[in-house]
C-alpha cells in the first residue's frame, strides 16, 4: 500500500442471532424451509398485526455488549426505519436509532505490522432482517419472507482500522465472541456474519476524513480483505489521477476480484427514523446486566492470556486452541485429565485437528474424545508406549472408539523397557549392519539414528528408543 | 316488540329466560338493517351466514346454562377490525379484495363470549376523517337527518346503533372517531385510556392515539362491553397489565361529592350556542346530583390540533408503506417496474384525505424537519398530558363540549380539511393525553339533532367516569332514542 495516504476502515456488522424463534414474533427461524411457510401476520406485516420484542434478543444483545466492553443502555428505543423495498413487508424496518442498547465499546487487536491496539465499537444495536428476492427468468420476481423478522445485532465500529489485516483482525476477533458466547452461528457464506467496509484514504497528517466508500457483498475473510485492498488502490489512483472519491455504496465481485458502484449515497433515502409506537423502550436493570455478566463464558482474549500464562503454552498454540471455542472446550477437558499442557496441546493441535480436517468433522463430533485421548497421552507418559504407536493406538481408536489400554493390550504394543530383550536386538541389528557399525565406532555419529531406527522396525516399534540409543552407545565403548 | 332496541342486559334476560332465542334476535337486526342500511350506508360487509351460524352456537349454549354477558347479542365492528376469513377494507380501495387469516384480539374475545358479529362497518379510510365522506364504500348518513354526517372515522358503528341496526358496536378513536359521531348520532361513546383494550389485529392509523372503544344505546350497554373487550393483551406492546374492574359493579354509585372540572379553554366563542346551552344545561344537571363543579385550565389546549396533525400523520406515513401492492391488497401494475408498481397503486389506492396525511407525516419526518415538527410536537404533546395530570390533581372528572356544532351537512366541509380537521377540537386532547373520555346525549338542537357532552377521565378511570354518565343517564332523558327512518 502506497505511503502517501492513510488508510481510514470502519466496519458494520451485522450478527444474526441464534435464537428460536424470530425477534417480534413467535415464528420458528429455521432455514432452509419452504419459501414463506416461517411466517405469521407479524412478519408479513399484515394490516393490524404488531410486533412483541423477543427477550432473548435483548439478552444475547446485553452477551455480546458487554463481550465487547461497551456500556449497556439501561433504557434503549426502537425507531422505525421507513424505505420502500419488496423483502421489507412493513415498508419500515424496526431497528434502533438514537438510543441503541450497547455503546462505546472496543476490542484488542493485534496484527504483526502495526502491533497491538484499539478499536473502538461505537454502538451494538438490534433489529429485524429482510426477507429475500428470488429473482426469476424474465422480469419477475418472488419475494420470500422466512428471514423478515429474524434477530440481527449490527455493530458498528470507530473509523480506528488502518489497513485491511487490521479490519480482519477485528472481524475475526468480534467473530470469535459471538461465536464463543453461541448468539451466532458465524457463518459467513450463509450470512449470519454479514460485514459492510467503510473505506477512505487521506494524504497522512490530514485530520478529517476522506470521503468514504461502502463496501459490501463481503462474505468470507479473504474477500474482505481483498475487497479493501483493491478499494484502497482505486482510491489511490483516483486521487493520483485527480479526481475525487465518490461517496456510493460499491458490490464488490470475488469472482473478478473488483468491485462496482451499486449506488450514489447522494440519491440515498432520507429514512425518516422515528420512535416505534408500537414497542415500548426497552428498560434493562442493573440486576439482568450482572446477571448476564456472571453468566458469560471466558472470552477468547482471556482464555489466550490463560493458555499462556498459567498453561505456559507457546502463543502459536494457545492461538489455535482459542480460535473456537469447541476446540478449547476439547483442549480444557482433555488437560484436566493430563497435566503436561503442551503435549495435549501438540496432540489436539496435531492429530485431532488434522484428522477432523482430512475427514470434514466438527470437534464435537470427534470419535475420540477428550477423555479417550488422554488415556493416550498417559501411556505415552508412562513410557508404556511411544509417540509413534501412540498414532497408531489413536487411528484405532478413531475406529472402534476403545479405550487405549484396552487397545494395546489387545495388540501387545506396551513398548518394551526390558534392557535385555532390547540388547538381543542391538545385537542382531548390529550383526547384520557390520559395516555401518565400523563406520559408527569411527567417529560417524549420524549413524546412530540409523541404528535406532533398525531396533524400532526390528521390534515392530516396541523397543523404548531411548533405551535403544542408550544401548547401541554402550556397544560403541565396548 | 321491538327487539333491537331493548339494552342489552335487557336482552340477556330474556335469552337466559328463554323469552327470545339469539337466532331470533339476530334476525331482527338482520331485517332491520335490510330495511335501513339502504339510506344509511353503515355497513360495508354483513355477515349473515356467519352470524347465524354464531347466534344458533349461542343459543345452545344459552340452554346448556353457559352464558357469557355477551353470549347472543348481535354486534358489529367497524371494519378496522381483523375477522377471520371476512373482508376488512379499512374504508380503503387498496384494501378492497382484502380476506383476513386472524381475529383482532377484541374479535377473539368477542367470540369467546358468544357474542354474534352481524358485520363490518363503515367508516373513513383507515379511520382519517371525521365525517365519514372519506370512504371507499360511501359516506354513512345520519340516522337523524339523511342530509348530514354522522360524524366520523368510525361513523357507521355510531350510525348503526342510533338506528337500531345491532346493540352495540366497537370503533376505534384516535382524535376524536368514537365520541364525535357518537355525539352526533345521540348514542354513548367511550374511548378508552391507551393501553386499556388492545390494539392488535386493529388496523394501524396513528398508533401512540389509536384506541378501541365501544359504541351503545345506554351507559350500561357501554360499560358492559368495554369490560368484555378491555384488558392486557401480551400480543400488543403497548397493552397495559392492570387489572379490567366489573364496570357495572359500580356503576349506580352516583356523583355525589364528586369534582367536576369545566377546562375554560374549551368554552370558547366557536362554540355553537345550541351547544353550549345543552353542555350549561349539562352542568347543572351534575350540581343538582351532588358533584362539586369548579373551573379549571388546560392551558396548552390551543396546540392541541397542530400537535395531534403532526404525530398522527407522522405515524400514519409510515404505517400506510405497507399498502404496497407487494403481498395484498389491490395492485395496479402498469409494466412499468417496481416504483411504478408502487406509484401507481397507491395512486389509485388511496383517497386524497388519506394521500394528504401521508405526504404531510412524511413531511414532518423528514431529515432537516424532523426536529421542527415531529419532535416539537411530541414535546407539546407532554405539555398536553401534563396539563391533564395538573387539572387532576384538582377534580375527579372533566367536562366539555364534544364536537364544537352539531352534524353538518353531507359535503359542508369536504371542501375545507382545516374546518374539518377543527371538528374535532375537543376531542384530540384527550388522545394526546393517552387518558380516557366519552361522550352520552345532553339534549338536541332545534332541528332535532342529537348534541353530547363529553367527560374526561383520569387515566384507567373508566369505570369512576361510567358511573357519572350513567348518574346522568338516569337524571336525564336524552339518551336510548331512535330516529324515526
Amino acid at each position: 500500500m502506497d505511503s502517501k495516504y492513510e488508510v481510514v476502515i470502519g466496519l458494520e456488522v451485522h450478527v444474526q442471532l441464534t435464537t428460536k424463534t424470530k425477534i417480534f414474533c413467535g415464528c420458528s427461524k429455521d432455514f432452509g424451509q419452504q419459501p414463506n411457510s416461517q411466517t405469521c401476520p407479524v412478519c408479513l406485516g399484515l394490516p393490524g398485526a404488531l410486533p412483541v420484542l423477543n427477550r432473548q434478543v435483548v439478552e444475547d444483545a446485553i452477551k455480546t455488549g458487554l463481550a465487547t466492553n461497551c456500556q449497556i443502555a439501561p433504557r434503549s428505543i426502537f425507531a422505525r426505519k421507513n424505505y420502500f423495498y419488496p423483502d421489507l413487508p412493513k415498508g419500515y424496518q424496526i431497528s434502533q436509532f438514537e438510543l441503541p442498547i450497547c455503546e462505546h465499546g472496543w476490542l484488542n487487536i493485534e496484527t504483526e505490522e502495526l502491533g497491538k491496539k484499539r478499536i473502538g465499537i461505537t454502538r451494538i444495536h438490534m433489529e429485524e432482517d429482510a426477507g429475500k428476492l428470488l429473482h426469476a427468468a424474465g422480469d419477475s420476481s418472488s419475494v420470500d419472507l422466512n428471514r423478515a423478522c429474524t434477530p440481527l445485532l449490527e455493530a458498528v465500529s470507530e473509523p480506528d482500522m488502518r489497513s485491511a489485516d487490521e479490519a480482519i483482525a477485528y472481524l475475526k476477533q468480534l467473530h470469535q465472541i459471538v461465536t464463543y458466547l453461541g448468539v451466532c452461528d458465524g457463518n459467513l457464506e450463509e450470512g449470519s456474519f454479514r460485514c459492510d467496509a467503510n473505506v477512505s484514504i487521506r494524504p497522512w497528517g490530514q485530520k478529517e476524513l476522506g470521503t468514504r466508500a461502502e463496501l459490501k457483498n463481503l462474505n468470507s475473510f479473504r474477500f474482505i480483505k481483498q475487497a479493501i485492498e483493491y478499494e484502497v488502490e482505486r482510491q489511490i489512483e483516483v486521487l493520483e489521477e485527480g479526481g475525487s472519491v465518490v461517496q456510493e455504496t460499491r458490490l464488490f465481485d470475488a469472482e473478478q476480484g473488483v468491485s462496482r458502484s451499486m449506488r450514489g449515497k447522494e440519491e440515498a433515502h432520507d429514512y425518516r427514523y422515528f420512535p416505534d409506537p408500537d414497542l415500548v423502550p426497552v428498560v434493562v436493570a442493573d440486576e439482568w446486566v450482572e446477571r448476564v455478566r456472571s453468566e458469560l463464558p471466558e472470552l477468547p482474549a482471556a482464555k489466550l492470556q490463560r493458555y499462556r500464562d498459567d498453561l505456559g503454552l507457546p502463543d502459536y498454540d494457545a492461538g489455535v486452541l482459542c480460535a473456537e471455542r469447541p476446540i478449547a472446550e476439547y483442549f480444557e477437558v482433555l488437560v484436566a485429565r493430563h497435566a503436561n499442557a503442551k503435549l495435549c496441546s501438540n496432540w489436539v493441535m496435531g492429530e485431532v485437528l488434522r484428522s477432523l480436517k482430512e475427514k470434514q468433522i466438527a470437534i464435537a463430533d470427534c470419535p475420540v474424545s477428550p477423555e479417550l485421548l488422554a488415556g493416550i497421552l498417559q501411556r505415552i507418559a508412562d513410557n508404556s508406549i511411544s509417540g509413534k504407536i501412540a498414532k497408531t493406538v489413536f487411528e484405532e481408536i478413531w475406529q472402534t472408539g476403545k479405550t487405549a489400554d484396552q487397545i494395546i493390550e489387545e495388540q501387545g504394543l506396551k513398548q518394551v523397557t526390558d534392557s535385555g530383550a532390547i540388547e538381543a536386538i542391538v545385537d542382531a541389528v548390529i550383526a547384520a549392519n557390520q559395516g555401518q557399525f565400523e563406520e559408527l565406532k569411527a567417529g560417524k555419529e549420524k549413524l546412530i539414528g540409523f541404528f535406532v531406527g533398525q531396533v524400532m522396525k526390528l521390534s515392530k516399534g516396541k523397543a523404548n528408543p531411548g533405551m535403544a540409543n542408550q544401548l547401541i552407545k554402550k556397544k560403541i565403548s565396548e | 316488540m321491538q327487539l333491537n332496541k331493548l339494552t342489552i342486559s335487557q336482552l340477556r334476560a330474556k335469552l337466559i329466560a328463554g323469552e327470545v332465542s339469539s337466532l331470533e334476535l339476530t334476525r331482527a337486526c338482520l331485517e332491520r338493517i335490510a330495511a335501513t342500511d339502504d339510506k344509511l350506508n353503515a355497513f360495508i360487509t354483513i355477515c349473515e351466514t356467519e352470524a347465524l351460524a354464531a347466534a344458533e352456537a349461542a343459543d345452545k349454549r344459552l340452554a346448556a346454562g353457559d352464558a357469557a354477558p355477551l353470549t347472543g347479542i348481535p354486534l358489529a365492528v367497524k371494519d378496522i377490525f381483523n375477522v377471520l376469513d371476512v373482508r376488512t377494507t379499512c374504508g380503503s380501495k387498496i384494501l378492497d379484495n382484502y380476506i383476513s387469516p386472524y381475529d383482532a384480539t377484541v374479535v377473539a374475545k368477542l367470540r369467546a363470549q358468544g357474542a354474534v358479529i352481524i358485520g363490518k362497518l363503515n367508516m373513513d379510510e383507515f379511520a382519517m376523517g371525521s365525517s365519514n365522506e372519506n370512504s371507499a364504500a360511501g359516506s354513512v348518513k345520519n340516522p337523524w337527518d339523511l342530509q348530514r354526517v354522522p360524524g366520523g372515522s368510525s361513523g357507521g358503528s355510531a350510525a348503526a346503533v342510533a338506528a337500531g341496526q345491532v346493540l352495540a358496536t366497537l370503533g376505534t378513536d384516535t382524535g376524536g372517531s368514537i365520541r364525535q359521531p357518537a355525539s352526533h348520532c345521540g348514542v354513548v361513546g367511550l374511548k378508552p385510556t391507551y393501553g386499556r383494550i388492545s390494539r392488535y389485529g386493529v388496523v394501524a392509523y396513528a398508533s401512540s392515539l389509536d384506541q378501541v372503544g365501544p359504541l351503545a344505546s345506554n351507559v350500561e350497554d357501554c360499560a358492559l362491553l368495554l369490560g368484555a373487550v378491555a384488558g392486557y393483551d401480551p400480543a400488543d406492546s403497548t397493552s397495559v397489565d392492570t387489572p379490567v374492574p366489573d364496570y357495572l359493579a359500580s356503576l349506580k354509585d352516583g356523583v355525589k361529592g364528586k369534582k367536576i372540572g369545566l377546562p375554560k379553554e374549551y368554552f370558547i366563542e366557536g362554540l355553537a350556542a345550541e351547544v353550549k346551552q345543552a353542555v350549561t344545561a349539562a352542568i347543572e344537571t351534575y350540581r343538582q346530583l351532588g358533584a362539586e363543579i369548579v373551573e379549571v385550565s388546560l392551558p396548552h389546549t390551543d396546540y392541541a390540533v397542530a400537535c395531534y396533525y403532526l404525530i398522527a400523520t407522522a405515524e400514519a406515513s409510515s404505517n400506510l408503506a405497507r399498502y404496497d401492492g407487494v403481498r395484498f391488497g389491490v395492485r395496479k401494475d402498469n409494466g412499468d417496474g417496481l416504483v411504478g408498481m408502487y406509484q401507481h397503486t397507491r395512486a389509485a389506492g388511496f383517497g386524497d384525505e388519506v394521500k394528504r396525511r401521508i405526504m404531510l407525516g412524511t413531511y414532518a419526518l423528514s431529515s432537516g424537519y424532523y426536529d421542527a415538527y415531529y419532535l416539537k410536537a411530541q414535546k407539546v404533546r407532554t405539555l398536553i398530558r401534563q396539563d391533564f395530570l395538573t387539572a387532576f390533581e384538582q377534580v375527579d372528572l372533566l367536562l366539555t363540549p364534544v364536537a364544537p356544532t352539531p352534524a353538518f351537512k353531507l359535503g359542508e366541509k369536504t371542501g375545507d380539511p382545516l374546518q374539518m380537521y377543527l371538528s374535532d377540537i375537543f376531542t384530540i386532547p384527550v388522545n394526546l393525553a393517552g387518558t380516557c373520555g366519552m361522550s352520552l346525549p345532553c339534549g338536541s338542537s332545534s332541528d332535532g339533532l342529537p348534541i353530547g357532552v363529553q367527560l374526561i377521565g383520569k387515566p384507567f378511570a373508566e369505570a369512576e367516569m361510567l358511573q357519572a354518565a350513567y348518574a346522568f343517564e338516569q337524571a336525564t332523558d336524552f339518551g336510548g332514542k331512535f330516529p324515526p327512518l
